[in-house]
This record gives structure tokens, sequence and C-alpha cells, in this order.
């Protein structure tokens, strides 16, 4: 585990950089995350952000992009638009939760 | 005559009614179990028959014959539950009432979701091997196989046994070597993850296995829609993989039914609390295996781990005691790696998988997390088990339905909680 010291903050990231504690996560180290990532955050994305937020803090899981499309009501082109590249991907790490990984 | 109601005779809900007949008491309780299908599947085993190593004989029995003497089994479709009324409706419109209902349900492939998929190349280039139809119809494309691009795709995530379609590549790797076509093969593993192992302590113990078996991986790869003229996929930010035979895994769903009834979640999962798995909405529905929303793998393992959990909460319910049984997420897969070789993994959802001995501290004899030929006889031994202990409800030797941390080698600071005192 390591930390990193971000929007006038410390907070603990694993080797990728997805943060360890959640606790530590606020809108202001959101937004550096996203600078980090090439992404300026607009309310289009802080829909995302906050859903992602909420779901994770009731399942503890990373919603995927079905979700996103059925509960949420965010289609997949616009998904990609706002996060380039793997949306759940940087929305995650943005987020401050883990990255979406499998069993191994 | 009160009623316990089981929704599915599958893995799960074929333990569950052997759990539960031995521990209720039949003057008081009746037990019906609901399933559409006759046949019951050894579903491990559907890895195996594309290669000929199994056939339909080791994978196939008649569910009525599993199920215990003290459950009613009716073979039917289950049209919709009315929670609210504590009822089910059968298609034939009949009424079954319950005063618990276990719903085990199971996931199902739905390639109907992906646009193209089942065009005109679904089971001519296009297969799948999670049914035993479509582990058959693959077994028929290999034999006919004479070289260029294999894709082994997985659509999207959760999916039943996420290491399934790995296992099929390292086998597909083998197989084509042994038939001398490995040199013409290009074999591809296209994931919606980011690699194909994402756990840090798997890929650095695993990673090398894909150079060495000299499969391509294509990663962050979400499969918008299959084009079936010129045989490729194509993902949602426009990548193209181009497939001469494309083995996919499918979305999975649960059954539509729940969906139907208003439980389900987007995947038609049911919501679940992931310790004592009862339903997040009603208080007499309990769920187990893959038809929950459980953040730990869709596997018979973890069925078999959270059956002893689901029958001490279901016998605390009936009592009006509180749920006290807690599920940890524990689940155990053997790793099919070809040449005779397996992986062995055992995680729960506190620790991902880690290195070490299992079931015995230094002993094992298997081993976690490593390469081993041991671990491939304990594989092909595992379907004995399943068919003579797993199925029954029976233990399983040294290995209790906790997760233990005998035998592990873990890292500090990877496990997220402490263990219990």
């Amino acid at each position: 585990m390591a930390q990193k010291h971000i929007a006038g903050t410390v907070i603990d990231v694993d080797e990728e950089g997805y943060m360890t504690n959640r606790t530590q996560w606020n809108r202001q180290v959101a937004e550096a995350l996203a600078q980090e990532l090439g992404i300026t955050l607009t309310p289009a994305h802080w829909k995302v952000l906050d859903f992602i937020d909420r779901d994770y803090r009731e399942r503890g899981v990373v919603p995927g992009i079905r979700r996103l499309n059925k509960v949420a009501g965010i289609p997949t082109k616009e998904l990609y638009a706002l996060f380039p590249d793997g949306p759940i991907k940087k929305a995650a790490k943005i987020a401050g939760c883990p990255k979406p990984a499998s069993c191994v | 005559m009160k009623q316990l109601l089981i929704l599915g005779a599958g893995t799960a809900g074929t333990m569950m009614a052997h759990h539960l007949s031995r521990q209720l008491d039949s003057a008081d309780w009746q037990i019906k179990v609901v399933d559409e299908e006759p046949e019951h599947y050894y579903q491990p085993g559907f890895l195996f028959v594309p290669f000929g190593l199994y056939s339909t004989g080791d994978v196939v029995r008649p569910k009525r014959r599993l199920l215990p003497a003290g459950a009613e089994f009716i073979q039917a479709k289950i049209e919709r539950i009315e929670p609210e009324a504590n009822r089910v409706f059968l298609s034939d419109n009949t009424e079954l009432p319950y005063d618990v209902l276990i719903v085990a349900t199971g996931t199902r492939l739905a390639p109907e979701e992906v646009e193209g998929m089942t065009g005109p190349d679904w089971r001519r280039r296009i297969h799948e091997f999670y049914t035993l139809e479509g582990a058959r119809a693959l077994a028929a494309a290999l034999q006919q196989w004479t070289g260029g691009r294999l894709v082994v795709q997985v659509t999207e995530m959760p999916i039943k046994c996420p290491v399934a379609p790995l296992e099929f590549a390292f086998l597909a790797d083998w197989w084509l070597q042994t038939r001398r076509l490995r040199d013409r093969t290009e074999l591809v593993y296209v994931t919606p993850l980011s690699g194909a192992f994402t756990k840090p302590l798997a890929a650095s113990a695993l990673g090398h296995l894909l150079q060495q078996k000299r499969i391509q991986v294509v990663t962050d790869f979400a499969t918008a829609q299959v084009d079936p003229a010129q045989h490729r996929l194509i993902s949602w930010d426009g990548r193209e993989v181009a497939y001469d035979l494309l083995v996919t895994v499918p979305p999975n769903m649960g059954a539509a039914m729940l969906g139907a009834s208003g439980l389900g979640d987007e995947f038609n999962y049911l919501p679940t609390d992931k310790h004592t798995l009862q339903a997040k909405q009603f208080p007499n529905i309990f769920a187990i295996g893959d038809a929950t929303d459980l953040p730990t793998s869709k596997a018979g393992s973890v069925a078999h781990f959270q059956a002893p959990v689901l029958t001490a909460n279901v016998l605390s319910f009936i009592r009006g005691q509180p749920l006290q049984a807690r599920f940890d997420g524990h689940a155990n897969c053997f790793v099919e790696s070809g040449y005779g070789k397996a992986v062995l993994l055992d995680f729960n959802y506190d620790l991902e998988p880690v290195p070490g001995w299992f079931p015995i501290p230094w002993i094992g004899p298997l081993q976690l997390l490593a390469e081993s030929r041991l671990n491939h006889w304990g594989k092909l031994a595992f379907k004995w088990i399943y068919w003579h202990l797993l199925l029954q409800g029976r233990p399983i030797p040294f290995v209790p339905h906790a997760m233990s941390l005998a035998g592990k080698k873990v890292p500090a600071g990877l496990l997220k909680l402490k263990p219990a005192a």
C-alpha cells in the first residue's frame, strides 16, 4: 500500500492508484483524480460518480455498464463520451472505488 | 402443514432440499422443489466436453433421483412469485403457497442481449460451452478446425464460473498442440476487464501462463455487437476483433420470472443480504447460489459453502430467532491450466486468492495459486465428490464452510478485515 498527496490531503492507494480507504474520498479528491486522467468533471460526470458512490456504499460492488444504463439511466455511448477508454474503470478510480475485478 | 418451497433443482436447490429434509420435522413441514427441467447437469464438466474428455454420460443425471425422499419434485415452469401473498404461480396456473421460500433459480446465458450474436454465425462460427448442447456443438466444431483465429471472449461481468473462459483458452492451447494445429492457430482472449488476471497476487503468480501459452489478450473490450457478415466483434469504443471461431461467454442473466415478479435487479438476480442470505425485501424469502446478487463468484462451491449457513438461518427464522449464521463469501475453484495441471483458488469476501497449501497447512496435498498435477487430479476427483457428497449436502472432509486462513500465505495488509479471534 502506498500513500499519495493530492488535493491538499493524503490518500491510501494501491499500486495502480485506486483508493483503498474510501473515508479519505471527497469531491476535491475526485476532481484531482479526474485531472490526472485528463478529465474535467462536469455535472454529467458527477451524475455517474454520485450513482457509483451511493451504489458502492449500499452494495459493496462497483456497478457495471448494464446497471448504469438500467438503474441510473445513463446510456453506454454517454459513458464512453464522459470517461473514454474504459468508463467503469476510470469512473471507479475517480469515485474512490476499487478497480472492477474478477475472482483472480 | 407448513410449506417450504424451493425454486430450482440445480446444485443449490438440490443441496438445500437435502439439508432441510434432514432438519425439518416432516410432521409439520412439507418440502416442495419446483424446476422446469428434468435433467441435472454437472456443470464443471462442460469445460471438458469440447475436447472430448467428458461425454454426456459424465455430466447428466435425472433431477428426480438426486432429490431426497422427503422432498416432493414438481416439474413445471414457474410463472411468477407473489411475495405479498406468499405464493408462487406455475405456468399451468397451479398456485403454490409458502411459509418460507428459497430462490435457487440460478443464472442462464442471454446471447440475445448482444446485437448480432444469435445471427447466422450462432452455433456455426460462434459457440459457447455453458450448456451441454453448446459444449457438444463446440466439440463438433473443434473436430473440423484446421487453423485460423480462435477467439475466447467474455461479453460482460458477472458470469458463472469466471475462470472457465481462461481454462478453456489454456485447454485449447494444449488440445491444439496435441492435434498439431497450435502453430496454425492464433489464440486470442478478449475480456471487458483490465486483464485476464485482475487480482495482483494472481496476476504475478499466473500471468506468465498467458505468454508461455502464446495467448494474446485484448483488455477493456466491452462488446457492443457481433458482425456475423464479416465475423468480427465490435466494442463500444469502436475497436474490432476478427474471429474464425468465436467461443463466447454471452451475458449471464438470472431467471426472467424474478424480473417479472418485480424481485430482480438489472440482471434479474435477487438482492440478497450477503451474510444472512435473506432477501433484502421480504424476510420469508431466502436465496442461494447463482440466483443471488452477492459479490462473490457464481460457482457450485459457493452454493456448497452457503448451504449450511442458509440452513441454520432458515431454522432460526422458523423459530422466530435472529439470523446468526453468516456467509463469508467463501469460494473454492480448480482452474485447469492444460498439460495435466491445474491451479487451486480458495478465497472469500475479505481475501483474494493467495498462495499456500490446501486443505492442511504444510501438507496440502493441494497447492494454492500454483500449478500442479495433483490439483488436476483433484479437479477430476471432484466429479465423484459432486455426485456423491456435495449434492447430498454432506461436508467435504477438512473443508469447513467458512474459509480457513490456515495454510495460507497472506501478505501484510491484504486481508480486508481482522480475522475473528
